[in-house]
């Protein structure tokens, strides 16, 4: 009924922009990722499309090849998309190169302000350089690495027992990464309901970006730092710290002592089948996935649990992810693209927005007394939220991830060299690309 | 038939069905495994341990054809009971359709390109092999070892600059330009095979017809593409299946207008996660028309060139 | 069909073009026949890459367009020279490249040479047999990444069946010494029919009154085989062998798919390099570089066989 509704008012929505030939009606492109939420995004742009008289095109790409795809389109001036929601390490190139539109006019000419937004979200996916206030970006979908957990195995009384006399505590979210890595041995290789299960599912992947996701979340709460925090691209002795070392040997026994066989490449997609499919206790994933858990038919409906990632020596963080929507400076149809971003930073837009599953990064939606219970993951969202840190968004991001992803992966999946050879071998990389760039 | 001493015993030959029946058998599991898939539920699509025996359900299908989001109360109460079959298998999985997807569009953009390049190259390649295999051509093994050349440089080593110069000829994302696209990079294997083909055919034939009065012309579509056919349908084949599953190119270059199915197949996505069984069911239908293409075409393929007979 | 089309359209076609194209001479004809595929294959495949070598000579980045583009002469070529990781990317090409044309050709020459046993019902197991190849490679790479998972895939459960090993202890890319191997079978699994289907073209060219001749020298089967079938399936079998050559040497999509070039670095071909260096670090000018050496080392390679292939065939 509703679907014949929708096709009904999206024909005549067509034919209405066809013969009203007015100027104003545009056809948008908007281009992101596929997955989950690009669903529900189509599903919140219809009102836009009513409000506007402008119709909405969508072009979705796989995460592995979207970097591959949409930075050759933006780099070669490309008119497909009118709109990106670009991944974050974008925005350094975005700006610099003047791929994306500033957008500080026209945030102050409609009275949309950053301070509306969740500070990570706004350094994170807006700001370029980072820290001041020069936007080429609104927060659209906030997103962070945090870890989901099999309750209702947790919560088995014969388990909770063994594992009370193994390690001397309670069996629950653990408070710390040490614990995290007892509770994915004290699961690894374990008989439940007749099929073997093991530890934890965490990123390895060696293509695109997936082990540089994983490790970090170990990395930062062991002490690593990208660069001396009181002089910029000071990177010797912060990121091949002490800490950094024990950081990255932790994610290897991590690796080796509390994932399944064969968990040598995997990354999201990986991650969710391996978790869905009853594998693994627990799983690291971006917070984007939570939605589609609790709705899910085998660990769904409170049978899963969800933290952020444990604290380490060095204290607590956690990877961001998540993007900004930015309006494509080689557009011809900027207006009607701005028009896009006015109506999207709307707080009732917002407040849909989460309701159809994206994570709203508008503090008026989160900070809702409503909120936290709105959803089981909701508290630990906020919580996540809170403690993010990201990976270089330099121009040269991608010089900077291709041998980080290459020094990790060889150190935690091939064992090859030691946890310090890896890391320094970063160092001399990241370096090397600095000199390049003529930033150092 | 009449008893040749070359005929293979009945036990060679029921040793040799034996050998190639088992090879056949092995060969086809995963193929057999992706199809069963777009029949599974996507739970039982990763099911630990694998599941052989399942509940077939065409909830791969319906995803692959619809885009579907999760449904909100207010939008369940809105939308009311689902009318149709597909809808109540959409409904069980708590979302609802928001429209037909775009894997119609993208099959239909594979059967332009695919059959259009095929096409193409076919009529190019025979004349080129016929001229190859009949005429002085001045330094013809020169020309065609530089046709063989062009299949040597990897697709991403010549993506930038096609990239840039079909934006500039205004060819980037269009059926014509893919068209002409993978009819350059396979003609390479087509002159190179429907030569072997066409110098197999005696040359006495033509020259039969030009003394009759045919022109070179009428003796080349009289006399030598009938003899050639069989080359030129198994040929058809390799270039059609090439087109058909291009995959890195067709990222690169195509997008909203003229994409194909294999870089869309993958980016299939269901409630959380990849949804396997669409995946599937998108590479099952996928398959089908080289697959029937094959089968029609597979006298030729398989007879290979049993004119060689005659060869001297 | 056709011919029937082609005559229809050669009647209606004017006396006067007729004439002129009777009076064309054949070496008219020939370039005329020739010319389209040449005047095409300039425009798609050779200019570009003319553009790619000149590329190869600067220090161009597609996305760094407000920086000035400088000639560097051949800085980038010695820098991939004298670069040890690609001499391990080569390896790892090499492994695959090897492997994958041996066992393809050992596997699809047996297979033809017993489909061309014609025993009962070999054209439907034939065709049975092509299916694989029709398969779009990066689906079949996503596939077999599934297949190969050792909870959820059917591999390892198949192997632990036949051997009595435990499906959980080996994985087959998660391995630095078994990932090699894994995107090998992959690779066979898909391309063996294309080898088979070429080597059964020669032996069914092959006329019977070279073997009748032979059995009446009282040649035995064994003889027979050296002496009569393999030369003469050879031409085939060669022309076999360099397509599958040069495919997998640009051998992209399915194994980055299947492996993403790890683990570490042990499935990385060149070809997922030098998308690395094109697409992800955008280093233009140097990924050109990278290209024009591969394609030299293809083009040289594959000349030295071409001639080798056509001295075979004029024996």
């Amino acid at each position: 009924m509703r679907t014949k509704l929708f096709t009904t008012a999206g024909i005549g929505a067509m034919l209405a922009v066809s013969v009203a030939s007015s100027a104003q009606a545009e056809d948008l492109t908007l281009c992101w990722a596929a997955w989950d939420p690009a669903n529900a995004l189509i599903e919140l742009s219809k009102d836009f499309e009513a409000e506007s008289g402008h119709s909405m095109s969508f072009e979705f790409v796989p995460w592995t090849s979207f970097a591959d795809r949409m930075l050759n389109e933006l780099n070669s001036g490309g008119q497909l998309c009118d709109l990106m929601i670009g991944d974050s390490q974008w925005i350094g190139g975005g700006a610099e190169n003047g791929h994306y539109v500033k957008l500080n006019d026209f945030f102050d000419a409609n009275g949309i302000t950053m301070d509306d937004f969740i500070p990570a979200t706004v350094t994170g996916y807006a700001e370029w350089p980072k820290g001041t206030p020069n936007y080429y970006a609104l927060p659209a979908f906030g997103d962070v690495v945090g870890w989901t957990y099999r309750k209702d195995w947790f919560e088995r009384p014969e388990l909770q027992s063994e594992f009370k006399d193994t390690y001397g505590r309670e069996l629950g979210v653990p408070a710390s990464l040490e614990e995290l890595k007892d509770i994915a041995e004290f699961f690894q290789g374990r008989d439940i309901d007749g099929t073997t299960v093991y530890g934890a599912a965490i990123y390895t992947e060696r293509g695109s970006e997936g082990i540089t996701m994983g490790v970090t979340n170990a990395l930062y709460n062991y002490g690593f730092e990208y660069e001396n925090p009181d002089q910029p691209y000071d990177i010797d002795g912060f990121a091949n710290s002490e800490g950094a070392v024990a950081g990255l040997e932790f994610y290897k026994e991590l690796y080796e002592t509390g994932t399944p066989p064969g968990s040598s490449n995997w990354y999201m997609g990986e991650n969710i089948d391996a978790y869905r499919s009853g594998q693994v206790a627990m799983q690291m994933n971006f917070a984007f996935i939570w939605p589609g858990v609790e709705a899910d038919a085998n660990v769904g409906s409170g049978r899963s649990g969800y933290f952020p990632n444990p604290a380490g020596p060095a204290g607590q963080f956690a990877q961001l992810g998540g993007q900004g929507i930015s309006v494509v400076a080689y557009s011809e149809k900027q207006d009607a693209a701005l028009e896009y971003i006015q109506w999207f930073a709307q707080p009732e837009i917002q407040a849909k927005w989460w309701e159809l599953g994206g994570y709203s990064a508008l503090k008026a939606v989160v900070e809702d007394p409503g909120f936290a219970s709105s959803q089981p993951y909701a508290q630990t969202f906020l919580d996540s939220m809170a403690i993010v840190k990201d990976f270089w968004a330099e121009p040269a991001y991608a010089d900077l991830l291709i041998p980080m992803q290459e020094r990790i992966h060889n150190y935690v999946v091939a064992g090859e060299g030691s946890a310090q050879e890896a890391l320094d071998g970063l160092v001399r990389d990241w370096i090397e690309v600095f000199e390049d760039e003529g930033k150092l | 038939m009449s008893f040749s001493v070359t005929e293979p015993s009945a036990r060679t030959k029921w040793f040799a069905g034996l050998l190639v029946v088992g090879y056949a058998i092995v060969t086809l599991i995963p193929l057999l495994w992706i199809i069963a898939t777009g029949f599974k539920s996507p739970a039982d699509s990763i099911a630990y341990p694998p599941v052989v025996v399942f509940e077939p359900t065409l909830e791969g299908y319906v995803n692959l054809f619809t885009d579907r989001t999760r449904a909100t109360e207010g939008m369940l109460e809105e939308a009311g009971p689902p009318t149709t079959w597909y809808e109540e298998i959409v409904r069980e999985r708590g979302t609802v359709i928001t429209g037909p997807s775009r894997y119609g569009e993208r099959f239909l953009n594979s059967v332009i390109i695919g059959f259009g390049s095929t096409a193409l190259c076919m009529l190019l390649g025979t004349m080129a092999a016929y001229a190859f295999s009949r005429f002085r051509v001045p330094l013809k093994d020169d020309l065609l070892f530089f046709i063989l050349s062009t299949r040597m440089m990897p697709p991403i080593a010549v993506a930038i600059p096609i990239f840039l110069m079909f934006r500039s000829l205004g060819l980037n994302d269009t059926h014509l330009g893919m068209i002409l696209l993978y009819t350059a990079v396979n003609l390479s294997l087509s002159v190179w095979l429907l030569k072997g083909f066409i110098d197999e055919i005696p040359i006495e034939y033509e020259e039969a017809a030009l003394i009759d009065g045919y022109t070179r012309f009428q003796a080349f579509y009289k006399v030598v593409l009938p003899q050639a056919a069989t080359g030129i349908a198994s040929t058809a084949i390799f270039c059609l299946i090439f087109a058909w599953n291009e995959y890195a190119f067709a990222v690169l270059l195509t997008s909203g207008n003229a994409q194909t199915a294999p870089p869309f197949i993958p980016t299939i996505i269901g409630v959380a996660g990849k949804d396997w069984p669409a995946v599937a069911a998108g590479a099952t239908i996928f398959l089908v028309p080289v697959m029937v293409f094959t089968i029609l075409l597979r006298k030729h393929l398989l007879r290979g060139i049993t004119f060689g007979a005659v060869r001297k | 069909m056709t011919n029937h089309a082609i005559e229809s359209a050669a009647k209606q076609t004017p006396d006067g073009l007729a004439r002129r194209i009777r009076g064309l001479s054949d070496r008219a004809i020939a370039w005329i026949f020739v010319a389209p595929t040449i005047i095409l294959l300039l425009a798609v495949n050779i200019f570009p890459l003319i553009w790619t070598i000149r590329l190869s000579f600067t220090n161009f980045r597609v996305n760094r367009p407000n920086k000035d583009v400088e000639w560097v002469g051949l800085r980038n070529y010695e820098r991939i020279l004298s670069d040890s990781d690609i001499w391990n990317t080569m390896q790892a090409t090499a492994h695959f490249l090897i492997w994958t044309i041996v066992l393809q050709v050992l596997i699809g020459f047996t297979l033809a040479y017993l489909i061309n046993k014609k025993f009962k019902g070999n054209d439907l197991w034939t065709t049975i047999i092509v299916f694989p190849m029709m398969l779009s490679p990066a689906v079949v790479g996503n596939f077999w990444t599934f297949l190969y998972q050792p909870q959820i895939g059917l591999f390892n459960y198949a192997i632990a069946f036949f051997t009595g090993a435990d499906p959980a202890s080996f994985s087959m890319i998660g391995d630095v010494h078994l990932a090699p191997w894994a995107i090998v079978i992959a690779d066979t699994w898909m391309w063996t029919p294309f080898v088979m289907l070429i080597c059964l073209a020669g032996l069914r060219s092959i006329p019977d009154s070279i073997y009748e001749a032979a059995e009446c020298d009282r040649a035995s089967k064994w003889r027979q085989f050296w002496t009569i079938t393999i030369p003469m399936a050879l031409p085939f079998l060669m022309l076999a062998v360099l397509f599958r050559g040069i495919e997998n040497f640009k051998m992209f999509d399915l194994v980055v798919q299947l492996t993403g070039g790890g683990p570490g670095n042990t499935t990385t071909l060149t070809s997922i390099d030098l998308k690395r260096e094109a697409f992800e670090r955008w280093r233009t000018g140097y990924s050109s570089a990278y290209a024009v050496i591969l394609f030299v080392t293809v083009f040289g390679l594959a000349s030295i066989y071409v001639k080798a292939l056509n001295k075979v065939k004029e024996r």
